[in-house]
């Protein structure tokens, strides 16, 4: 759509943006010294309500970013990329819970673009023509494995991959800057990611470039390679990378290049606080709002456990604002 | 041959109002979207954001008042409208800086007031620096105006 489409929802998103937490608050939360404390605090910047609790409260904030989204834009297949995630994993929850006898309630997210109890009656009764095209083959694949091996992992590879992508073409889909390079860093990320963990537990060749997506600023064939070659070749690799940044953040661990992942994503977005015009400025809003859940999920889960605050400090993501 | 002198010089009147009235009418259109939401979230912004909205609205008046400017001298508007081929084309020429930079300059100037209105909506006390930059690109319409206006009453004196 033209950047007038949006002049309207992006001066809403403005002044939403005032409200957005900032690295100020988070460090207060962590502070706090308990999670009641955090929770009090969260109140009174208008999370959640009297007897939530913090699950109920990061729901309810996760709820809030697409009712304000839905109530400015239209049509909100243009944010399916940030949706994709939620259905891909409802589709592993769905070939999963097929696989095994019983049901498994709470094990399907919400927000994604497919309703999960049709993905659940879908697998149950083996219909793979009842959901989208983009996921019948891997959702075969990953079933047949599933059935034959019983090896979950791999299956869990055969989702990831189509997920990774699926989101990596909608983003280039988009005709959005923002949403394409979205796409492309959580393709990029989520490859170097298996290849990592594959790398850790000697997976060979052949297994690494079934698991790896495709994307333009990774060489999955050479990356397969060196991951399963030795853990010194897939680091000088990833050294001859756009991702170099990142390598001694996996040095340390997986979780901290996770967060290496999310302050890129955040250090790339923060432009849009200064553009008025088009669908970025609210892709980026989606994302720090997501951040930020993320953030003060890790504090309070973090402050429950009786974590040290450098601890719960080093996994707090960078803020939008 | 004889009307096409009169024909043109309305044309150029024509083109002026219009073109620059559809500048400014796109221009405060786009503007008030940015101020619709602004107002939505904190109604005390109302005031500031309708200024800058209505900055992109001077072009239509500077347009009109060329388009008035140039019926009066071409008789439209009373007196005689007598007006030489050479004449008309002269006065069409002369509505064209208005016509033209106002259509452009109404448009250019909402994107800048839509962007000062983000700013004063994140810093309310900034709003006197928030004006000057679409007011900067009224300084190109006023220009525009001016030349037609010098041109129009300079065509009148001419012996042709």
């Amino acid at each position: 759509m033209a950047d007038n489409g949006y002049i309207y929802a992006v001066a809403r998103i403005r002044s939403q943006e005032l409200h957005l937490l900032n690295a100020q608050f988070l460090e207060s939360l962590v502070s706090s010294g308990s999670e009641e404390a955090a929770l009090k605090m969260l109140a009174e910047k208008g999370w959640g309500s009297e007897g939530q609790n913090a699950e109920e409260i990061l729901t309810g904030e996760e709820q809030k970013i697409w009712d304000l989204i839905g109530e400015l834009v239209k049509d909100l297949s243009v944010f399916d990329v940030f949706r994709y995630e939620n259905d891909y994993h409802n589709l592993k929850a769905a070939i999963k819970e097929a696989c095994t006898a019983g049901t498994h309630p709470g094990i399907y997210m919400k927000g994604g673009t497919i309703d999960p109890s049709l993905l659940e009656t879908a697998m149950a009764e083996r219909s793979f023509e009842d959901i989208p095209q983009e996921m019948r083959a891997p959702a075969e694949e990953a079933m047949d494995v599933l059935l034959k091996t019983r090896d979950g992992q791999l299956c869990d590879c055969i989702i990831d991959r189509a997920a990774l992508t699926e989101i990596r073409k909608a983003g280039k889909a988009s005709k959005s800057d923002l949403l394409g390079l979205y796409g492309e860093l959580v393709c990029a990320t989520g490859d170097i990611k298996t290849a990592v963990r594959g790398s850790r537990t000697g997976k060979d060749k052949s297994f690494l470039l079934e698991a790896l997506a495709p994307c333009s600023t990774l060489d999955v064939t050479r990356l397969a390679e060196a991951a399963s070659d030795s853990s010194e070749a897939l680091n000088a690799y990833i050294a001859a990378t756009s991702y170099s940044d990142a390598l001694d953040e996996l040095k340390k661990s997986l979780s901290a290049f996770e967060c290496w992942c999310d302050n890129l994503l955040i250090e790339k977005i923060r432009p849009q606080l200064h553009n008025s015009f088009g669908l970025d400025p609210l892709a980026a809003f989606i994302l720090a709002r997501r951040m930020e859940i993320k953030s003060v999920r890790i504090i309070l889960t973090g402050l429950r456990n009786d974590m040290p605050g450098n601890v719960i400090r080093e996994r707090v993501r960078e803020t939008y604002v | 041959m004889e009307n096409l002198g009169v024909f043109f010089a309305l044309a150029g009147a024509v083109c002026s109002a219009l073109m620059s009235g559809i500048g400014s009418a796109i221009g405060v259109g786009k503007a008030g979207q940015a101020a619709a939401g602004v107002v939505t979230d904190d109604p005390s912004k109302f005031s500031k954001v309708l200024i800058l909205q209505l900055l992109p609205g001077t072009q239509g008046i500077y347009g009109l008042l060329i388009a008035f400017i140039t019926l009066t001298q071409i008789g439209v508007m009373g007196g005689s409208s007598d007006i030489s081929f050479a004449k008309g084309l002269l006065y069409f020429a002369a509505c064209m800086p208005m016509a033209w930079v106002g259509l452009f300059s109404a448009v250019q100037q909402a994107n800048a007031a839509i962007s000062s209105i983000s700013l004063v909506n994140k810093k309310p006390d900034q709003f006197g620096k928030s004006m000057i930059f679409p007011a900067m690109v009224e300084t190109y319409a006023i220009l525009a105006l001016l030349v037609s206006i010098l041109s129009i009453f300079g065509i009148a004196s001419l012996n042709i």
